[in-house]
């Protein structure tokens, strides 16, 4: 049990005074920026990194955790309310928490969030303490070349095999890995794509991409389509507490939730669509009151929240045991750690195992914390969604533009947020998924390099890719997520020719 | 769009077209770097890249021949000079050492406005206020630098 001596140990850095104000700001931050219109939890991330650059690390990452929890609780507040989800993942719990709230059950459902997500993060996080060390046992036998192999895994999935269309997101990927080119080369010292502009030298900030595609894209993009449909926010009626009945129906969803969604979020598979949808449809199948379905059925919220909550745990086990970000929330989790020259990974766990097990063991903090905040205070965060549209917009590009220049005071660094912003406006105009750039952007150097490393070491052979029988595995699972999504669209319109 | 066949789509013709030439840039630019002594070195990953792209750029391109992107809705082109022009007035003021705060109250003025709002001066007003006191919180109680004008300074 010596994970759990760990997470002891842990919980001792965490418990100290000023972590626990730091958590408490956390999550008090994360859930008022995750309940405003429009921003998920990686914007939110990404919003209130400035926040964090003169804490020590320690604090920060303590910090980050609440808000990153904060920001999915959030998150799940507005999806209900106002049916505007801040992200994919909120949908499924858009679908029936709106219904629910329309018919006067909003306080029932938003409970039914909380306290899933509540029981998920606290499963999914035990899940973290488990499978942590044991998955640090092995990346601690990866070459270089196991380690590239895992990365193009989490491309392929990540931009290709799940999303609508696999050559926009593969498109998307490849912007990412464009702009992780540019600047100096860390092994040679040579300057790439940077034209001779030396704000360029140091590489494109993933803040600054992150900012401008989720920030001033959106508000590009929402401002460009204002006139189509105005959101109304339901007002939340009657009691809060769920009732017995409502108990009964949500315990089992909350369970069930958390299973889809730990797993897939811990594989790269990236994003927790995947889990909340698969959550949505077993509970509709599984449901003894069908006819509630699209009408505000309490279960359809309860399971994709937890699966949505468990899924977002479960992407820190690759992010915290192998450094591999497999979503856009856990690629600015990464920057939060690179602001201080940590990288994750089975040598953070062995050098810095207080701040790695302070990280987790304030995971279990933050979630306590945001059950015991958010229900008395929901009336609060509702309010928060009463600011009208233009100065809620207004201040985001305000507070967008202010992290910009705070890491970077250069006017170089405000036009690279502006056209990112273009860049995000037309992305989402023409259906381009916008997370591959983010996590092309920052896995794309760290492939190079392990790519690099692995054919110095075969004195420039490239059949050690495949001589590896991890790398080789790990090829291979890229190569079918790759093509399968393109077999599957040929196989339909070859069925279908067929009728 | 009113071409001469009703599902070529010449917007996302154009990605398509943008993609490449950001293939060719890169190709270039990788070309500029002296070539490893041994291994692989600077220049594999630009050319990974670019190939990738060209491949994009075509896949891109049939996608558009065959009208395969999904509907667009009309815009409102205003709304998004409107943005634009409020963080190019952003740049020039902090570029010209304006300071923080004018730049910011000018960009939320102009994005309230892009918003569908008509009270210039109450956006202003409330833009002021608003910025001076995230330069407030975050330069003395974060101990950020953020850009000081004429009017920081006097803080």
């Amino acid at each position: 049990m010596d994970a759990l001596a760990a997470l002891a140990q842990g919980l001792t850095v965490a418990l100290q005074p000023m972590n626990l104000l730091f958590a408490l700001i956390g999550v008090m931050l994360g859930t008022a920026v995750g309940v405003l219109p429009g921003i998920g939890p990686a914007l939110t991330v990404a919003l209130l990194l400035p926040i964090t650059f003169k804490l020590d690390p320690a604090g920060s990452l303590i910090m980050f955790a609440g808000i990153y929890y904060g920001g999915m609780y959030g998150g799940s507040t507005t999806a209900i309310l106002i049916n505007t989800p801040g992200e994919s993942a909120s949908l499924a719990t858009a679908l029936e928490g709106n219904k629910m709230a329309k018919a006067g059950r909003g306080g029932p459902a938003l409970a039914t969030a909380a306290i899933g997500s509540f029981v998920a993060g606290t499963i999914a996080t035990m899940g973290i303490v488990l499978l942590a060390p044991w998955l640090v046992e092995i990346a601690l036998q990866f070459g270089p070349e196991d380690y590239f192999a895992l990365m193009c895994v989490a491309f392929v999935t990540v931009s290709a095999t799940f999303g609508s269309s696999p050559i926009r997101g593969l498109t998307s990927l490849a912007i990412g890995l464009t702009l992780g080119l540019i600047g100096i080369d860390k092994l040679t010292g040579q300057a790439r794509l940077s034209f001779g502009v030396p704000e360029l030298l140091d590489g494109v900030e993933i803040t600054t991409l992150a900012v401008g595609l989720f920030a001033v894209g959106e508000a590009l993009y929402i401002a460009s389509r204002r006139n189509r449909g105005e959101e109304k926010i339901e007002p939340v009626r009657g009691s809060l507490w769920m009732t017995k009945e409502d108990w009964r129906r949500s315990w089992k969803p909350w369970l069930r939730g958390t299973a889809f969604g730990f797993p897939i979020g811990a594989l790269p598979a990236g994003g927790a669509e995947i889990p909340t949808f698969l959550s949505y449809s077993t509970e509709k199948r599984l449901t003894k009151h069908p006819e509630e379905f699209g009408k505000g059925a309490i279960e359809g919220v309860a399971g994709p929240e937890a699966a949505n909550n468990a899924s977002a745990a479960g992407t820190l086990v690759p992010l915290l045991t192998l450094g591999l970000p497999t979503s856009a929330t856990a690629a600015m989790m990464l920057a939060g750690f690179q602001q201080y020259g940590l990288n994750p990974g089975p040598l953070l766990f062995a050098e810095r195992p207080d701040l790695v097990w302070g990280l987790i063991a304030s995971l279990f903090i933050a979630n306590v914390m945001l059950i015991v905040l958010n229900l008395p205070l929901v009336g609060l965060w509702v309010r928060l969604l009463a600011i009208p549209q233009p100065w809620l917009y207004a201040g985001i590009l305000v507070f967008a533009t202010m992290g910009t220049i705070a890491a970077k005071p250069s006017v170089v660094e405000l036009a690279m947020l502006v056209v990112f912003g273009l860049m995000g406006f037309l992305m989402r105009r023409f259906d381009y998924p916008v997370a591959p750039v983010v996590v092309g952007l920052i896995l794309g150097p760290m492939a190079e390099q392990q790519l690099r490393r692995a054919m110095q070491i075969s004195l420039g052979d490239p059949l050690v890719l495949v001589q590896s029988p991890i790398s080789a595995t790990l090829l291979a699972i890229a190569l079918i997520a790759l093509v399968a999504p393109f077999a599957m669209k040929g196989l339909a319109k070859f069925n279908k020719s067929d009728d | 769009m009113e071409s001469a066949n009703p599902t070529i789509d010449r917007a996302a013709l154009a990605i398509a077209a943008t993609l490449l030439a950001i293939a060719l840039v890169i190709l270039w630019d990788a070309m500029s770097l002296p070539a490893p002594v041994y291994g692989i070195g600077p220049r594999a990953m630009p050319i990974i890249v670019a190939v990738g792209l060209i491949l994009l750029a075509t896949g891109n391109a049939y996608l558009a021949w065959r009208g395969d992107f999904p509907e667009r809705e009309d815009y409102d082109a205003k709304a998004v000079a409107l943005i634009i022009g409020g963080l190019a007035a952003l740049m020039a003021i902090i570029g010209l050492d304006g300071g923080f705060i004018p730049a910011t109250t000018i960009l939320f003025a102009a994005t309230a406005t892009a918003f569908g709002r008509r009270a210039i001066l109450t956006d202003l007003a409330i833009g002021f206020v608003l910025s001076l006191a995230v330069y407030l919180m975050f330069t003395k109680l974060l101990s950020l630098s953020l850009p000081a004008g004429p009017l920081e300074r006097l803080l």
